[in-house]
């Protein structure tokens, strides 16, 4: 297609009513709140039905996006919805310039400030559109894995409630069209993070662990709202300038931040601010010590905070504002970037932490955060298609092996999950789980054809091909270690002997007895001896099954259960297809759906093609037309094929014309460099796979008590089973600083300095008044009023003997002395 | 601009609707208590009918110029006048005075302070609340300053009477305080009035003439007026009259005094120093600035060494207060705009947070934090509606609190008219930072007071079996039995308004945004012609 | 000219009215001298007013005329009252007032 040429793009009513997808959860929360505990199903039918919707609309809006996307590019007809998430035709577009594809947005004012206003809607971008359905797809199996998974809790109702407006929560974030909208879904989940993971709040520890991954995500807060407010000020008189926009609308800051006339310290605080918001909600280091914690929450809720929801909230950010962090950190010229450095930081210390964890959900938590940091590392060396790609992928395992190890704790170890005291040998008894979390395993760690595959080897590829060699090789290091940890948890929990619950003990008579009596007084929860507080094994023992009393030992999950493990099973194993880079030299570029209908494109736009749109004042293109600008042509033609340095995000776009995307690099796809990461994660496999055999199989005796024997072996454990004393620091030193002492202080301050000084100069005015009282009122003042009045009454005694009393002697005083006044006056004036 | 002055009786009607229930009230004998009680509401429910017709009849499309204008003779002698008004800045918060009125003498109902006697209470609050709603509709520097003082001596009386142990201490310290306060405030009106040629004490004819003072006779008369107007805010280190006053005060005069009274001091910076001292205002703001910001990190860093819950929310009034005054001090549209949210916002939470506070005295007996535990279970719904207001107080988006303090952060980043940036840019970080204390805070609160089991001390009163069901309707029985019971329908018939009002501002903000912005934009486009 | 004679008949009845407020016992005898008095003033006013032209004096007459119409009233009733309590109205046996 021609840079000059116009198409119409198509649009249609799901992309233009996004906004039912946030609004139908949210609206379902509050029913669920008032009306949910009289339904037969106690809420969680409305919960689900929400979802469902949810998934629906979100479907149709991805079908009319890729139509939108194929309009652009000639009118072809609609490839159908396998085609965004499942294979693609391959099709030829070699060479052609892919216009820009503006988002489609609806907006509301919201709020105003002088004359600018601020819009609430929805903005349907290929980013957005790809989370919105992956989140509506996955919480819509975890509710329904929730189902039976928490059935007989006390707060059955709540849970529901509190899990819909999470999805809510992320769905508002996904499509929003601006800043401040983005801040509302962020927060949203904050809370609800708070109200799941704090679920069962009789326990002190679960209460602490939700207080702590709220507040440590507060503190990643103040980034965003100083960050907000950076890019506002900058980006504002731009937008308000060239756009008719405003500088909250990500539009206008993803076209400000690559115009060239940004402000570089703008950005370059904007994008750290941002980026420590990132941190404290991605669970990078060194603000990834609540994410651990978290799984004090049930096991659902974990599963969809580290799959989809909450902690990819801080990837997304990173990546829907892009164009800013580009810039800021000179992604574009190869330099080390800060994103790419905690990236890559967190990608080995979170791996590490995971082979210490004897709770098979920590090893997991662990395991996200390490995830999350190859994410990040991806975005943070300008591999913006595969970090996205990686969400995705991300999300069907990641929630999967949730999954797993919940069908595992509920029906094999007897909601215990300690894998060194109550699991073992589970493979024979639960097939399906353990066939379900191999796959997924495979796809975590990068084996070929699974979905992790596609995603992370891409990674990896991008990062060394755009220069980050040592990065690379973190990055490979890290899936080095990916696959022995998850080969620990694996030979722990399906492998080996059954020990503990797995074996039918239920941890000794009077464990079960309560058990019992759970049964009696629905939602009294056991007492369970937790270990140093938030230390503790989470464990989902609080919940009373119905079926599960029948049996004694582990068996295999109900349906309701297992049909969204399969599913998610079935996703991670295909799910890799929607973008199968590596082929792509085989089967032509067409097969890369995602690239071709997420990843936008970095044509510039002219100014006049963009509007605002209306109450809101989000802006898009002019009647949905594309065009490129009449000089766009070289600037941006070298998306794929030409150098590293030009087109929009290197050098300023035409005057008139505003560039959206970066202009990224895609690695070309070598079969050597997937051989060599194949490899380095096979001998992963292959060094883990045979010490957890001499390990724990065997107890082979150089291994077992090398921690007690070796120093350096036990400083590095402790080192690690204290989690590098960061905890430490936060709640010993900087917590304890802030609540004890420096409150304490505060408030001595307060009553001895400030309100003493009230006090004090109360006291000194009593004390001053009662002085002068006894001195000056009393002894002078009063002194010469009692001097008066003894003057008076001496001089009334002498007078007395005038009044008689008798009226005529008065009268005849009275007319005396007016007799003597008249005189006087008459002599006065006489003379 | 010129003030339009259609059904111009009005304001004065709402204004002085309460005194009519006074009067009745005057000849009906002490012991009929319920008759005191329904004179009471009904009079403060006339008055917020008057109030919401106010609303109605109010033209939005011109909420920058003053409607239902009067202009009459009061005092000539001293050019003083009976001149009221109503605008976009004020409206929002003379109707939040008559609903909070309102709904405070409904939960009065059945929760008299323990001093007891209805008539002289109610009479006291229908008075408190013609001050309060008169300060809002004040046009006239003499009128605003005899209603901003008429104020004092009711809440004086509610706290002294009706009050806790200490309540002779507090309300003897919040009557001086103020009163201190009142008096530079009255020097500076008079200095004002003298300066600009001892014509009129109207509004428009200071703003009009008050620019055109000496710069340093500027300074010198907003001295003057900040010491006024900053002991009612409180800010710090003026605050410490707060925490007793709320402390001892009983919960009806804890949320007048927290959802109305503070305002009056921002009020009166919005209203009367910034816009007639444009010059004074400029150098002034630093100083309030600093102090604002002081005031939120110093508030939370309070709360978190206060044991008792009532002196706590005290305390987070002096930090949310700081939101405001940063706000106000940057003298951008942005910061006065979310400065005058962020006092609609607080008046509703804060409110709501010493309503359950009131509550939990009325059930524990007590307040101290750590005495209390697993208020969700004995009280589940009290124990929500604590959490919300938490959730709202430390500025959840989508909940009123928000729109307060996040538009006030940003503007830090670029104040107004050449105010020094390095040192607000370091404020707005530093003030981002309290929210993070106030998350510390109030969740603290709320984990300590609402989760985990109930101590032992409370839960005898309550059988096993109930004291973990779900079903509410175990919970109605309780209220004759002296134990803790969860919220009564009085509760919820004088909370539900509040509740709403928080999340319908919260998720719809234009609400008000669209009531205040007119007003604040030509406020700062004057602040903008004078200043050059 | 006239106004002479009026003013001399205002001294010689304020005369008369000072004669009987000092020298008479009975009470009423001295309220009546006290209305003299008065009338003396009046009439003095009367004739000031008579002499400058201007309206003032006769106006203050009037109310003088009110104001012992007035003391009258309260006087009569006093002396009813002291008359009730004591059966005498002699006023040098009163000494109630005595310092």
């Amino acid at each position: 297609m021609l840079a000059a040429e116009a198409a119409q793009l198509s649009s249609g009513w799901f992309l233009e009513n996004v906004w039912l997808i946030a609004l139908i959860p949210i609206v379902s929360f509050a029913l669920i709140i008032a009306f949910g505990k009289h339904l037969p199903m106690k809420g969680s039918e409305i919960g689900l039905a929400s979802m469902f919707a949810s998934l629906v609309l979100a479907t149709g809006t991805a079908i009319q996006w890729i139509q939108r996307t194929n309009s652009a590019s000639g009118g072809e007809e609609s490839l159908g919805m396998l085609q965004a998430f499942g294979r693609s035709m391959p099709r030829a577009t070699e060479g052609e310039v892919q216009p820009f594809i503006e988002p489609v947005v609806h907006t509301w004012v919201w709020w105003s400030n002088g004359p600018l206003e601020f819009g609430i809607g929805s903005s349907a971008s290929g980013l957005s559109v790809l989370l919105l359905w992956l989140v509506a797809f996955i919480s819509l199996l975890v509710q329904v894995f929730s189902l039976d998974y928490v059935r007989g809790d006390r707060r059955y109702t709540h849970f529901f409630a509190a899990i819909t407006l999470f999805s809510g929560g992320m769905l508002v974030m996904l499509m929003a069209p601006n800043m401040v909208q983005l801040i509302l879904g962020w927060e949203i989940m904050g809370l609800c993070s708070f109200l799941l993971i704090g679920h069962w709040w009789e326990e002190e520890a679960n209460s602490r662990a939700a207080l702590k991954a709220f507040f440590t995500v507060r503190v990643g807060d103040v980034g965003l709202l100083v960050g907000t407010a950076i890019i506002f000020f900058g980006a504002n008189a731009w937008a308000v300038d060239n756009l008719d926009s405003n500088g909250f609308d990500i539009n206008a800051i993803q076209a400000w931040a690559l115009s060239g006339e940004a402000n570089s310290k703008f950005l370059l605080w904007g994008a750290i601010a941002l980026f420590i918001a990132c941190i404290g909600k991605s669970g990078q280091f060194p603000l990834h010590t609540w994410l651990p914690d978290a799984m004090a929450g049930p096991t659902p809720v974990s599963s969809l905070l580290h799959s989809s929801t909450m902690v990819v909230a801080g990837v997304f950010l990173v990546a829907q504002l892009y164009p800013v962090f580009w810039q800021a950190f000179d992604i574009g010229q190869g330099s080390l970037t800060f994103i790419a450095v905690i990236g890559a930081i967190t990608i080995i210390i979170a791996a590490l932490l995971a082979f210490v964890q004897d709770d098979i959900k920590k090893v997991l938590a662990y395991s996200t955060v390490s995830q999350l940091g190859y994410m990040m590392l991806g975005l943070g060396t300008g591999a913006w298609l595969p970090a996205v790609f990686h969400i995705f992928t991300h999300a069907f395992f990641k929630c999967c092996l949730f999954l797993c190890a919940g069908s595992v704790s509920h029906s094999g170890s007897h909601h215990s999950f300690d894998m060194k005291k109550d699991m073992g040998g589970l493979r024979k008894k639960m097939p399906i789980t353990f066939t379900a979390w191999i796959i997924s395993t495979l796809a975590l760690t990068g084996i070929f054809p699974f979905a992790g595959f596609w995603s992370k080897d891409e990674i990896i590829d991008n990062v060394g091909n755009n220069g980050y060699t040592f990065l690379m090789w973190v990055g490979l290091g890290g899936a080095v270690l990916t696959a022995a940890y998850m080969t620990r948890a694996t030979y722990l929990t399906f492998f080996g002997e059954p020990r503990g619950a797995a074996a039918g003990e239920h941890n000794g008579d009077e464990h079960s007895e309560e058990h019992e009596m759970e049964h009696i007084s629905v939602g009294a929860h056991e007492p369970r001896s937790l270990g140093a507080a938030a230390n503790a094994h989470g464990a989902d023992d609080h919940d009373a099954h119905d079926d599960h009393h029948a049996s004694d030992g582990p068996h295999e999950s109900g349906p309701l259960l297992l049909i969204p493990i399969v599913i998610l099973a079935f996703f991670a194993l295909f799910a890799g297809l929607a973008n199968p880079t590596p082929l792509a030299s085989r089967f032509g570029e067409g097969i890369e759906s995602m690239k071709k209908y997420v990843e936008p494109s970095s044509t510039p736009v002219a100014f006049e093609d963009v509007i605002a749109t209306g109450p809101g004042e989000s802006i898009m293109l002019v009647d949905g037309r594309v065009s490129a600008s009449p000089n766009a042509e070289g600037a941006a033609g070298g998306e794929e094929g030409a150098g590293h340095s030009s087109g929009c995000g290197f050098d300023a776009p035409e005057p008139g014309t505003a560039c959206f995307f970066p202009s990224v690099t895609h690695a070309e796809p070598s079969f050597n460099k997937i051989l060599l990461s194949l490899g380095v994660v096979a001998a992963g496999y292959a060094v883990a796979i045979a010490f957890n055999i001499a390990f724990y199989g065997r107890k082979n005796k150089h291994l077992v008590g090398l921690t007690e024997r070796s120093k350096v072996m036990r400083g590095g454990f402790l080192f690690l089973k204290n989690k590098y004393y960061l905890d430490a620091l936060y709640e010993n030193v900087i917590v304890r600083a802030v609540a004890h002492p420096i409150a304490k202080g505060t408030n001595w301050f307060n009553q001895n300095v400030l309100d003493a000084t009230v006090n004090a100069a109360g006291e000194g005015a009593r004390r001053t008044g009662v002085w002068v009282y006894d001195n000056i009122d009393q002894r002078i003042v009063d002194g010469a009023v009692d001097g008066s009045g003894w003057i008076a009454e001496e001089t009334g005694h002498g007078l007395q003997s005038t009044q008689s009393g008798k009226v005529s002697q008065y009268g005849a005083l009275l007319f005396g002395a007016a007799a003597v006044g008249a005189i006087v006056l008459v002599l006065v004036n006489v003379s | 601009m010129e003030p339009l002055t259609d059904q111009n009786w009005l304001l004065s009607v709402g204004t002085f609707l309460p005194l009519v229930g006074v009067l009745v009230m005057m000849f009906i004998p002490r012991s009929e208590e319920a008759t005191h009680k329904l004179i009471g509401i009904v009079t403060a429910g006339a008055t917020l009918a008057v109030g919401i017709f106010t609303l109605f009849a109010f033209d939005y499309s011109k909420a920058g110029r003053l409607q239902f204008f009067v202009d009459a003779e009061w005092i000539p002698v001293i050019n003083a006048g009976y001149t009221v008004g109503m605008d976009g800045i004020s409206l929002p918060l003379y109707i939040l005075s008559m609903a909070v009125t309102f709904l405070v003498m409904i939960y009065s109902w059945d929760n008299m302070p323990d001093a007891g006697n209805p008539k002289a209470f109610f009479i006291l609050m229908l008075i408190l609340q013609v001050g309060m709603a008169g300060t809002f509709m004040a046009q006239d520097l003499i009128l605003f300053f005899v209603f901003f003082e008429l104020v004092l001596l009711p809440m004086f009386f509610m706290i002294g009477v009706w009050g806790g142990e200490q309540r002779k201490y507090a309300s003897l310290k919040f009557f001086l305080y103020t009163m201190f306060g009142s008096a530079f405030m009255l020097v500076a009106f008079i200095a004002l009035y003298f300066q600009t040629g001892a014509t009129s004490f109207g509004f428009q004819h200071l703003i009009e003439a008050g620019a055109g003072i000496d710069h340093n006779v500027q300074v010198w008369i907003f001295a003057g007026m900040f010491l006024g107007f900053a002991v009612k805010v409180p800010m710090f280190p003026f605050h410490t009259w707060l925490p007793d006053a709320h402390t001892q005060a009983p919960t009806q005069g804890s949320v007048i005094l927290a959802a109305i009274l503070l305002k009056l001091g921002t009020y009166g910076f919005v209203r009367i120093a910034i816009p007639m001292l444009p010059e004074g205002a400029v150098e002034w703001a630093p100083v309030i600035g600093i102090l604002a910001v002081i005031g939120i990190i110093y508030g939370a860093l309070g709360c978190l060494a206060q044991t008792d819950m009532k002196r706590l929310i005290a305390f987070s009034s002096v930090a949310h207060m700081g939101f405001v005054m940063l706000g106000i001090s940057t003298l951008t549209t942005f910061g006065i705009n979310a400065a005058l949210f962020g006092m609609v916002a607080h008046g509703l939470i804060t409110g709501m947070l010493f309503f359950v506070a009131g509550s939990v005295k009325h059930r524990y007996h007590t307040l101290e934090i750590k005495r209390l535990s697993g208020m969700l279970i004995q009280a589940p719904r009290l124990g929500w509606i604590l959490g919300f207001a938490a959730m709202a107080s430390l500025g959840l988006p989508g909940l009123a609190g928000f729109w307060g303090e996040f538009p006030a952060i940003l503007s830090a980043y670029s104040p107004n008219f050449g105010l020094s940036e390095p040192l607000f840019r370091t404020l707005m970080v530093i003030a981002a930072i309290g929210t993070v204390l106030a998350a510390g805070y109030l969740l603290w609160l709320y984990q300590r007071t609402a989760f985990g089991e109930p101590s032992e001390e409370f839960s005898d009163s309550h059988g096993a079996g109930v004291a973990h069901s779900l079903s509410s309707a175990a919970n109605d029985d309780d209220h004759a039995h002296g134990g803790i019971y969860d919220v009564t329908p009085i509760e919820w018939i004088a909370w539900t308004p509040f509740l709403v009002g928080i999340v319908v501002l919260g998720v719809y903000p234009q609400l008000l945004f669209k009531v205040f912005n007119p007003g604040v934009s030509e406020l700062v486009a004057r602040l903008g012609e004078t200043l050059g | 000219m006239l106004a002479v004679n009026f003013l001399l008949l205002g001294a010689a009845l304020f005369c008369i009215g000072v004669y009987g407020v000092i020298a008479r016992r009975n009470a009423v005898m001295v309220l009546m001298s006290i209305e003299l008095i008065l009338n003396a003033v009046s009439l003095n006013f009367v004739a000031f007013a008579l002499m400058s032209g201007a309206i003032d004096g006769q106006v203050f007459a009037l109310y003088v005329i009110a104001v012992a119409a007035a003391e009258v009233g309260v006087g009569l009733a006093m002396v009813l009252m002291i008359y009730r309590n004591r059966k005498s109205i002699a006023l040098d046996e009163l000494s109630e007032m005595k310092g």
